[in-house]
């Protein structure tokens, strides 16, 4: 199906497109990859009357790395993320994510930031802003502010993006010393959306425990969510099977998923609990601790 | 709205609606009917084109207008004239197709892969490969197609890199 007719603008600046966005205020989305919000005007999810077509804002194509943390403009696109030689070097749960979102063509198209702002509960990105405790810049006519990931994702296909205002840029912390993460994904074919998802990130002290811990899960609630019972139970703890397992159960207790041609509830409740088991395993490998098999 | 798209090295341009997609755009208004529409909501990859020489884009998920001022390469740029493109001729010579529906999705995705490595693994071209779909099961030629285009392409441009030296 087409989708229902609108009026296009293509935004040449910024302030082009605030100032659009600030007329046209809840009948306007940005248009940046479109690879969700295309496939939702043609099935008629979305109708928005007007798209700010934001692809001209060459500006907003970055990644960097600086001031302490990774940048993700809102035009970086999920290949640059997944080809950055940084990223797969230091912040192998934001490659792991790359690689799992859609599937290579739609992720030469598709953004990071479009993502989040979309936010489809089955979405990948979410998730792994989540676990990276990641902040998102959002401007309006009125200046901008910093929203933390946990405020920012509201309810499905809603997040804290005013009427008249955009998404900036995505903003991962650099994690800590002895900090590595993991992101897992079930899916049925490539290209799929997430059946479960689940993002962990692991801080080792220098005794062994765990300093500090972060679990997120994909495609079990409104919205990716954290597990934060699964979160107190790693932290202070010294890694083993047992504790593994213990955190994976608790994390698959904070799962409330909806069956669907993916799978019923409890298989996605169940799986919740492997992919953390499975993320947390891989992060702490990562970190050089084996046998948590 | 009136847009103007550079296809294949001609400028088309065209009267579109803002919600014309770009593989509508090129089949109907533009003649070029080599792209394919299949599943028509971005899972299949038989509409695949090239935007810009430089990004592989499934053309059912993106409008014709932001193609506005932009060069989009389609299956029917590949060759020259009579002399098929490289990876066209190891379709050809690897028996890449079999209904052909497939191809020009496979074509461009792969031209895109040969841009940015020149020497892809068997494993490489089947990640990048992995958002375009085959009905008659034919990814094994495509694979076996895509390893011999980047052998030929490699050993063309040695020759070439031999006749011309590069001025230092």
């Amino acid at each position: 199906m087409f989708p229902a007719p609108f009026e296009y603008f293509r935004a040449e600046t910024v302030d082009e497109a605030l100032s659009l966005l600030g007329r046209y205020g809840g009948d306007a989305r940005v248009l940046a990859g479109g690879q969700s919000l295309i496939p939702a005007m043609r099935f008629r999810l979305a109708r928005p009357a007007v798209l700010v077509d934001i692809n001209a804002l060459a500006d907003l194509a970055y990644v960097r790395e600086s001031d302490g943390r990774l940048t993700f403009g809102a035009l970086a696109r999920d290949a640059e993320v997944e080809h950055d030689p940084t990223i797969r070097a230091r912040y192998k749960m934001i490659a792991d994510t790359s690689f799992a979102v859609a599937d290579p063509v739609v992720r030469q198209t598709g953004t990071v930031v479009g993502s989040l702002c979309h936010n489809d509960p089955a979405g990948d990105w979410a998730v792994t802003a989540l676990a990276g405790r990641a902040e998102i810049v959002v401007r309006g006519g009125g200046g901008a502010r910093v929203v933390p990931i946990d405020d920012f994702l509201v309810d499905s296909f809603t997040t804290a993006v005013g009427e008249g205002e955009m998404a900036l840029e995505a903003r991962f912390p650099t994690p800590p010393a002895r900090t590595a993460g993991a992101f897992e994904k079930i899916e049925r074919k490539v290209g799929d959306f997430a059946t479960v998802s689940a993002a962990a990130r692991v801080t080792l002290a220098a005794d062994g425990t765990i300093a500090d811990a972060q679990v997120a899960l994909g495609a079990v609630g409104p919205t990716a969510i954290r597990a934060g019972e699964a979160e107190a139970l790693l932290r202070g703890a010294t890694p083993s099977r047992e504790l593994l397992r213990a955190a994976a159960d608790a994390a698959a207790h904070r799962a409330d998923p909806v069956a669907d041609t993916r799978g019923s509830a409890d298989y996605k409740k169940a799986m919740a609990g492997v992919l953390v088991r499975r993320a947390l395993e891989t992060a702490l490998g990562r970190l050089g601790v084996e046998g948590l098999r | 709205m009136k847009i103007s798209v550079t296809v294949n090295g001609t400028v088309y341009e065209r009267d579109v609606e803002p919600r014309t997609l770009l593989a509508y755009f090129l089949r109907e208004q533009c003649g070029l009917s080599g792209t394919h529409v299949g599943c028509d909501t971005s899972s299949c990859g038989v509409c695949v084109v090239v935007l810009d020489g430089e990004r592989a884009v499934k053309s059912c998920t993106m409008f014709a207008a932001s193609a506005d001022g932009h060069e989009v390469t389609t299956v029917e740029g590949l060759a020259s004239g009579a002399a098929l493109h490289p990876l066209q001729q190891a379709f050809w010579d690897q028996h890449g197709l079999q209904c052909g529906y497939c191809t020009p999705g496979m074509l461009m995705t792969s031209y895109v892969l040969l841009r940015r490595n020149a020497d892809p693994s068997e494993a490489e071209i089947r990640e990048a490969l992995s958002g375009n779909l085959c009905r008659c099961t034919g990814y094994n030629n495509i694979v076996k197609a895509v390893r011999q285009a980047a052998q030929d392409m490699q050993r063309t441009n040695a020759a070439v890199a031999e006749r011309e030296p590069v001025a230092t």
